[in-house]
């Protein structure tokens, strides 16, 4: 066993598919709302899992949220996680992306790890930015939208990168941090053995002060978390129209290809 | 009551026939779809001479009384989902198909009951049910049925445990008798003792005592939280030991269902998906359901408990939608995933403290007539499918162990006190286990009924009840 440190950063999200926004404020509708760990990162924890299973190591949960985000953890207790860790602070509140990702990249470094993994977007937000934002934040290599992690060994990791049109296969040197996508494996479910066995297991919290503690003048204060340390202003949020219009075209193969072919060009998508 | 001699379908027959529907709904033997000469499973072919596609009361009516008059056998068909041979016209004459009358007549939220037309598919009617936010509980495993082949057949499903069968969700019919005439049974009352109850004998008689037109069906709340709970299990005894377990804790879940590892991994190869357990021998799967989150917790709590202290291997949680979707995707595939063509099925029921001996004992019949079985069911009701495998054997070798097989689970069901069909049904292919577990005063006073709906025995014959068709069985 080389044994594999690895961190998994997991998000709590609103439990339903269709996230509601608040036609008024732009912004989303939390309140009320049942929660999930947002889908994507399963697949992330399940890795990691897998990844322990077969060379050993740990497996810690990093999330970022409202205090109750701490049932997510303990979700990544149920499943396998040897530990969780919340970051909490109103001072991390209303954060974007970038100050997300400052945020988390922060807590990265009190946490050893060979490897950090993490879902390649979330269902709430959708913008597929923290986790490359946090790699760069840390300054290490990452890669998103991998479909299989190929080979995990001392100082590197071989993976299968889905780029839609493509497929690539990459190399990174560790520590890295990597997204999934939902390709990569079928995450467990939660087990009520462990839920059971873990239900005496701390989830940390950790505030700003934790995370400015021994990194000095290191860190830059608050005003690169939260609302002050984000520079996105949500104008309006809304969910992209819906095309209803459908049409359907019988015939032989050939004669609908070049149907296809001819529409294609009229839209000038070819 | 004698066997009886049918007429053919004459040509004459067949113009007052597209009268009555219309030239479009009428087609002749060699124009019928292959599909339309059997079911989904029964080896029982049959061709029509005619179907008939009619697309209301009043023409299915007029048929019946034109078929009453030339003395031409109707076998009534929904979507033949069906899996026993019921729907399929193994004496020709007219096959009549309700599948156009597929409207959802009535909602009426205020008496939680709706109307509809027999052939409305199961699962269109269930999602838009759920939309308005109420549950259809009958939940059978074919959700391309019809609701009225549901009703003929008195379908069963998953939620039987909780909720019943579909029997349980009818509160009244519209039927059209064997001459023709059209009779309204039950309304939307929630009670009625009012005298035999013909609806409900009407419930369960595979198109032999009329054709259903309308059916009313009452409507559930519906509920707040899901869960699904997966109990992997070393020991297939231990796992359907848990049920009475269960029930005497007071966890009742919507649904209760049982199987193998070898069933489990046919159908996520068959679908191709990941599965989020894989190997133990046995699986309990059971869907919660509660009016609040701290509700749920507490069933889970409960529940997870009892099965642990049972010897359960773990308790797996799906407590979200996408979660719970993966395994009822599985258990769905079931049937599927063994293919269609070299299986029959063993469709037993025992009262459930039974289950675990009658699944040990087909595991021992297994091995004496050297087939492999594949076997699931829903353990919340003692019902079993026992999918009986051709395998490679030739076509007499297969007839022959099957038979033997067959004959061994039902006389070990019987003896258990067991019943032959949970939920499929008689239809053609179980005529003969009905008539040996059946008393033969049962068997006779259900002749009699048959003959005082249908005297002229043109209403699926040979369906049921042995001795109406003309050749033995």
């Amino acid at each position: 066993m080389i044994a594999i440190e690895i961190t998994v950063l997991i998000k709590q999200v609103p439990l339903t598919g269709e996230v509601e926004v608040d036609p008024e404020t732009g912004n989303l509708v939390r309140e009320g709302v049942a929660s999930q760990t947002n889908p994507y990162d399963l697949h992330a924890l399940e890795a990691a899992l897998q990844i322990r299973e077969r060379l050993g190591g740990t497996v810690t949960a990093l999330s970022m949220g409202p205090p109750q985000a701490e049932a997510t953890l303990r979700e990544a207790y149920s499943m396998g996680a040897d530990r969780g860790i919340l970051l909490s602070d109103r001072a991390f509140a209303g954060a974007d992306t970038l100050a997300t990702a400052y945020t988390l990249s922060r807590a990265l470094e009190r946490i050893p790890f060979d490897l950090v993994l993490a879902g390649m977007q979330t269902t709430d937000g959708d913008t597929a930015q923290v986790g490359p934002g946090v790699a760069e934040f840390f300054g290490m290599p990452h890669a998103s939208y991998v479909a299989e992690i190929l080979d995990v060994a001392p100082g590197g990791v071989r993976v299968l990168v889905d780029a839609g049109d493509r497929e690539a296969e990459m190399l990174l040197s560790t520590p890295a941090l990597l997204t999934l996508t939902r390709r990569a494996n079928g995450p467990r479910l939660p087990s009520f053995k462990l839920r059971l066995a873990t239900a005496d297991r701390e989830v940390q919290t950790w505030t700003l002060a934790d995370l400015e503690g021994d990194a000095g003048g290191d860190i830059a204060g608050q005003r690169y978390f939260g609302l002050d340390g984000s520079p996105t202003w949500v104008d309006r949020i809304f969910p992209p129209p819906a095309n209803p219009e459908r049409e359907t075209w019988r015939g032989d193969a050939g004669e609908l290809a070049r149907r296809l072919v001819e529409a294609l060009e009229g839209w000038r998508y070819l | 009551m004698r066997p009886v001699a049918f007429e053919p379908v004459t040509p004459a027959l067949i113009r007052e026939l597209k009268e009555i529907v219309g030239d479009d709904a009428v087609v002749v033997r060699e124009d019928i779809p292959e599909e339309y000469s059997h079911d989904e499973m029964a080896p029982v072919r049959g061709w029509p001479e005619v179907a008939v596609f009619p697309g209301n009361t009043d023409e299915v009516s007029r048929i019946m009384a034109l078929a009453h008059g030339a003395g031409v056998p109707v076998t009534t068909r929904g979507a033949g989902t069906g899996l026993m041979g019921g729907a399929t016209a193994v004496e020709g004459g007219i096959l009549l198909v309700t599948t156009r009358m597929d409207r959802v007549l009535e909602v009426d939220e205020a008496n939680m009951v709706a109307r509809v037309q027999p052939g409305v598919v199961l699962l269109t009617f269930a999602e838009e049910m759920e939309e308005r936010g109420f549950l259809y509980a009958p939940d059978p495993g074919e959700k391309s049925a019809t609701i009225g082949g549901n009703v003929m057949t008195n379908a069963g499903g998953m939620r039987a445990i909780k909720y019943g069968v579909t029997r349980d969700h009818v509160r009244g019919m519209e039927v059209v008798l064997s001459d023709g005439h059209v009779l309204r049974l039950g309304g939307k009352v929630a009670k009625n003792a009012s005298g035999y109850n013909l609806m409900h004998l009407m419930i369960g008689s595979e198109g032999t005592l009329g054709v259903v037109t309308e059916i009313t069906v009452r409507l559930l709340p519906l509920p707040e939280v899901l869960t699904t709970l997966l109990v992997p299990f070393q020991s297939p005894t231990d796992a359907v030991g848990m049920v009475p377990i269960l029930g005497k804790a007071g966890i009742i879940p919507q649904a209760l269902e049982f199987f193998r590892d070898d069933v489990l991994d046919s159908s996520t190869d068959y679908l191709g998906r990941p599965f989020p357990h894989h190997g133990a021998p046995a699986y309990l799967m059971m869907r919660l359901e509660a009016s609040s989150r701290q509700e749920m917790e507490r069933f889970i709590d409960r529940a997870g408990r009892l099965c642990l202290e049972g010897g359960a291997d773990d308790v797996l949680i799906a407590d979200t939608a996408e979660r719970q979707a993966t395994l009822w995707d599985a258990r769905g595939a079931f049937l599927e995933a063994l293919g269609w063509t070299d299986i029959d099925e063993c469709d037993v029921v025992v009262p459930r403290d039974a289950m675990a001996e009658m699944m040990l004992y087909s595991d021992e019949v297994s091995r004496e007539v050297g087939l492999t079985f594949s076997s699931f069911g829903h353990a919340g009701d003692g019902n079993m499918h026992i999918n009986i495998l051709r395998g490679d054997l030739p076509e007499e070798e297969w007839i022959a162990r099957r038979d033997r097989a067959m004959e061994l689970l039902y006389a070990r069901c019987a003896s258990l006190g067991g019943m032959v069909s949970g939920e499929h049904g008689i239809g053609y292919s179980k005529r003969g286990y009905l008539r040996e577990h059946t008393d033969p005063m049962e068997l006779e006073l259900m002749r009699r009924v048959k003959e005082s709906f249908d005297p002229r025995g043109i209403l699926n014959p040979g369906k049921i009840i042995p001795g109406m068709e003309a050749e033995g069985n």
